[in-house]
């Protein structure tokens, strides 16, 4: 597990010095990301400023969810960069290098890059949730400050599960892979606003599914301290964000299902 | 499927059209998926403005929610249109200095870009377009959720107007597209000013949120940028937002835009390349 | 006891067809149509360790499925294989440290590092000790002269370069087998003489057991002793070169260089099967009419500037081979045309 650790680390050193050599590109495209998802918010803001509230919930409070799931989206994001990229890897015949190397195709994936512009989805999350606990009445209490951290640590699992999905799909078809990013991209716009706003169904899928309301709405309930309009325990907040590491578990096992598809198939 | 083509100036670019289609076709299911992703995100963010509109007296919104609905619907069908990206080939062309051998040639080169902008448009968005309407729709409405569904324009002089303003709204598009590409000239990465400018068509042309919603002080800036001519005005149209009155005023700034945007862009593409020249590529 | 056993290995592959044209294009969505490819039906041959054997066969004849079922990364739908006492797709992990593999059209170094960093990321992939590490990493260097190329990024090599730079990459963990795959194919006159002499040597010295595989009849040539053909899935011929170049054809060549262009040469035991402007090649039976029989012949009748005998190319030998099997659409009898860096003609199938 350490060599494997050791292993990862190499990576990354070897990919941050790869994306630094076209530094201007790089701080460039960062800028960009930045201003992209910056003007979202700035979208969310514009209907706050119109409609005041969405069924009770303020501003601030919507900045915690949304601070929290851009965080989450852009860690994984710069994690998961080889997974995103497996279709074409699948596509130009490469998996087969990584199938001859000792080591768990896994690790190599996650090793492939980590790609360092999402730091401008990662500011942007991070000036959001300054608002929310500057402009809104959250009481920072240790526990919950652990809560924050470890619901974006399962958050990152839980996205990644998807983007697992969605590179072992490839196995079977490299061209419907779009459809995962209905629950990546989609997953994070529809974390941004509290589960409790949408229908039952859509909350059905997104907790007990794909459990992305899991590791953002659930534990954002409970550091706002607000009583959760669903009528969930307050319990529920402090222990659903683990639904993401074991949802990020299954999907390897599925990935394990998709390699083994893919060495009896051939390319 | 197509008709037959007189041999001349338009063949290339009818070819590029057909090849689209035909590679379109081919990926069927990458179609369905788009199709699913784009559905699901309308679903989405119909949700998201149901909850608002459920939260304050509607009277006091600019626009009513089915109208917000319609605007969503239109979006979704009608991204592949708008200009969020550089040429590809144009990239590459520049990047290998290629580009400077245009200037030696007998053509039109920002006719060409323009053509090409307009061919690499036509096919992907009308292959999305279409099946995008037809389940907001019909499909929403046989899967219970008929609340979200596409209405019709809201009256035959809009559906006129739409169809018109979507036809500037291509023309728009195309000349800002070419105008990315044109600055590809002076930034070799590029990938700065191709941000911001997605960055601004999609805040500005009402793609994020319906620009009606910004407040009341933004307005008038918003009304009078380029990018309300991409995606804005012609919903707005479609929805009746805009009344049938006002149509002549809203293909008007389209228009101008377009023409000021094209003019600017041989402008500055006549020096894009002389730059290169001198620059030794 | 062989350090490779293969026996009867079976793999079928389902291949999706699609329709050409817009309207075909059409029809596929509504359905989609699949055929079976038998790509191996009953390979069966052993390796011992030490051996450079060349795997040669025409396009979709089942070389790169062998080699992938060898390496582990392909599960076959029958058959048994062994390699080194393990069974290449059980056991992946344990089966590829042990063994080195090299594509010709890919690199598996990284492309925006040094050379030597790919190497250093290699060690820690392949858990190489670094004492180990330093003496592969620096007889590599010298024997492949790489010490100008450690700090160039790969993008920036040359294709020869390159191929050096993923020898050495693929040797560092010092494996006791080496797959090579189409090693020469692009390279200069001199990298390839370059690697074919570092193979030679790295099967002589270290008793590396190499597989060869390649179009490159030139390469198999100054490499092979052993030679395993195979087509259509099936091994056609499995020994030494020269035994297979006597299976197939006593066939020999006379080429001469004549004073005049035009000049017929109307032999009866000799069939003229290329001319280009003086030089004009003749085909014979060296049992029909001697060697020195026919240059008697050919020379009284005709002024001769140059000539000499030789075999038929391999890649003559290898069509024919092909050919009699029921293999690709080679041409008639002996008039296949040569390239002149010994490529052979691309088969279809």
């Amino acid at each position: 597990m350490r060599d494997a650790l050791r292993l990862y680390l190499h990576y990354v050193r070897v990919s941050i010095r790869s994306q630094l050599q076209y530094r201007a590109a790089f701080v460039m495209t960062s800028i960009g990301v930045f201003l992209i998802t910056a003007s979202e918010f700035v979208a969310v803001w514009a209907l706050f400023d119109r409609f005041g509230q969405v069924h009770g919930w303020t501003l601030p409070e919507i900045a915690l969810f949304y601070g929290m799931i851009s965080i989450t989206w852009a860690l994984c994001d710069a994690i998961g960069r080889g997974f995103e990229l497996f279709g074409t890897m699948i596509k130009e015949g490469n998996f087969d290098r990584l199938l001859l190397r000792p080591r768990s195709t896994v690790l190599q994936l996650l090793g492939q890059e980590l790609t360092l512009r999402r730091v401008g989805r990662l500011l942007q999350g991070m000036l959001v949730l300054g608002y929310a606990a500057a402009a809104g009445t959250i009481d920072w209490t240790g526990p919950r400050v652990v809560l924050l951290v470890a619901s974006i640590a399962c958050g990152v699992c839980a996205f990644l599960g998807v983007v697992v999905l969605q590179a072992t799909s490839a196995f079977w078809t490299v061209d419907s892979l779009e459809v995962w990013n209905a629950f990546t991209y989609g997953g994070v716009t529809m974390s941004q606003y509290p589960l409790a706003i949408y229908r039952s169904w859509f909350r059905g899928l997104f907790t007990y599914a794909i459990p992305l309301g899991c590791v953002n709405y659930f534990p954002g309930v409970a550091i706002l301290g607000r009583a959760d309009p669903l009528g969930t325990p307050a319990l529920v907040g402090w222990i659903a964000p683990l639904a993401g590491p074991v949802f990020l578990i299954v999907c390897l096992q599925v990935w394990r299902i998709g390699v083994r598809h893919y060495r009896s198939t051939g390319s | 499927m197509m008709a037959a083509v007189r041999p001349g100036p338009l063949r290339p670019y009818l070819a590029i059209v057909s090849a689209r289609f035909r590679m379109l076709l081919q990926y069927r299911s990458a179609a369905l998926a788009g199709l699913f992703t784009q559905a699901f995100f309308g679903v989405t963010l119909i949700m998201i403005y149901e909850a608002f509109y459920r939260s304050s007296a509607a009277s006091a919104q600019p626009m009513v929610f089915a109208q917000v609905v319609s605007y969503v619907w239109l979006a979704q069908a009608l991204l592949a249109m708008l200009p969020w990206n550089a040429d590809a080939e144009v990239r590459a062309m520049v990047r290998s200095g290629a580009v400077a051998y245009e200037l030696c040639r007998p053509i039109d080169l920002y006719g060409l870009w323009y053509a090409r902008a307009v061919a690499q448009r036509t096919a992907p968005t009308m292959l999305r377009a279409a099946p995008m309407a037809v389940f907001a729709a019909i499909g929403l409405p046989l899967l219970g959720l008929g609340e979200w569904r596409l209405e019709p324009p809201a009256s035959l002089a809009a559906g006129a107007g739409f169809a018109a303003a979507l036809a500037c709204a291509l023309a728009l598009a195309c000349a800002i597209s070419v105008l990315i590409n044109i600055s590809l000239l002076w930034t070799v990465s590029g990938d700065g000013i191709v941000m911001l400018v997605a960055t601004a068509v999609s805040l500005l042309s009402g793609l994020v949120v319906p620009l009606p919603m910004f407040p009341e002080w933004a307005q008038p800036i918003l009304r009078w940028l380029p990018f309300a001519g991409l995606a804005d005005l012609p919903f707005r149209i479609y929805n009746g937002h805009i009344a049938p009155g006002g149509l002549a005023l809203a293909l008007a700034q389209q228009l101008g835009w377009t023409i000021a945007l094209i003019a600017l862009g041989r402008r500055l593409l006549g020096r894009g390349l002389r730059r290169l020249v001198v620059q030794g590529g | 006891m062989p350090q490779i056993v293969v026996e009867g290995l079976v793999k079928t592959f389902q291949i999706a067809e699609r329709t050409p044209g817009l309207w075909g294009a059409v029809r596929g969505l509504a359905r989609r149509r699949y055929r079976a490819v038998r790509a191996l039906d009953g390979v069966s041959f052993s390796i011992e360790r030490g051996e450079l054997v060349g795997y040669i066969g025409p396009n979709g004849a089942g070389k790169s499925t062998t080699v992938k079922a060898l390496s582990g990364i392909l599960v076959p739908d029958a058959g048994r294989c062994e390699v080194a006492g393990r069974v290449p797709w059980r056991q992946r992990i344990a089966h590829v440290a042990e063994i080195g593999v090299v594509f010709g059209q890919r690199t598996q170094l990284w492309w925006d590092l040094p050379v030597v960093e790919s190497f250093e990321l290699l060690r820690d992939i392949y858990r190489v000790p670094q004492a180990r590490y330093a003496r592969s990493r620096d007889a590599m260097i010298a024997l492949l002269d790489l010490e100008a190329l450690l700090d160039v990024p790969v993008r920036q090599l040359s294709l020869g370069q390159r191929m050096r730079c993923d020898l050495a990459a693929a040797l560092l963990h010092a494996p006791a087998i080496l797959f090579l795959d189409e090693p020469t194919i692009g390279l200069d006159a001199v990298s390839k003489l370059a690697v074919r002499d570092f193979v030679k040597r790295l099967n002589r010295d270290e008793g590396v057991t190499v597989i060869l595989t390649t179009h490159d009849m030139d390469d198999i040539e100054a490499l092979c002793t052993r030679v395993i053909v195979i087509a259509g899935g099936k091994i056609l011929s499995d020994g030494a070169l020269a035994e297979l170049r006597a299976r197939v054809t006593r066939e020999r060549w006379l080429t001469v260089d004549l004073v005049d262009a035009g000049g017929a040469i109307d032999e009866p035991d000799a069939k003229e099967i290329r001319r280009e402007g003086h030089r004009v090649c003749l085909a014979f039976d060296p049992q029909v009419v001697t060697p020195a029989e026919l240059i008697r012949r050919v020379t009284s009748r005709h002024a001769i500037r140059d000539l000499f005998v030789e075999n038929p190319p391999i890649e003559t030998i290898i069509a024919r081979l092909y050919e009699a099997h029921g293999g690709s659409a080679g041409a008639p009898d002996g008039a296949l045309d040569r390239t002149p860096d010994g490529d052979p003609d691309r088969s279809p199938g």
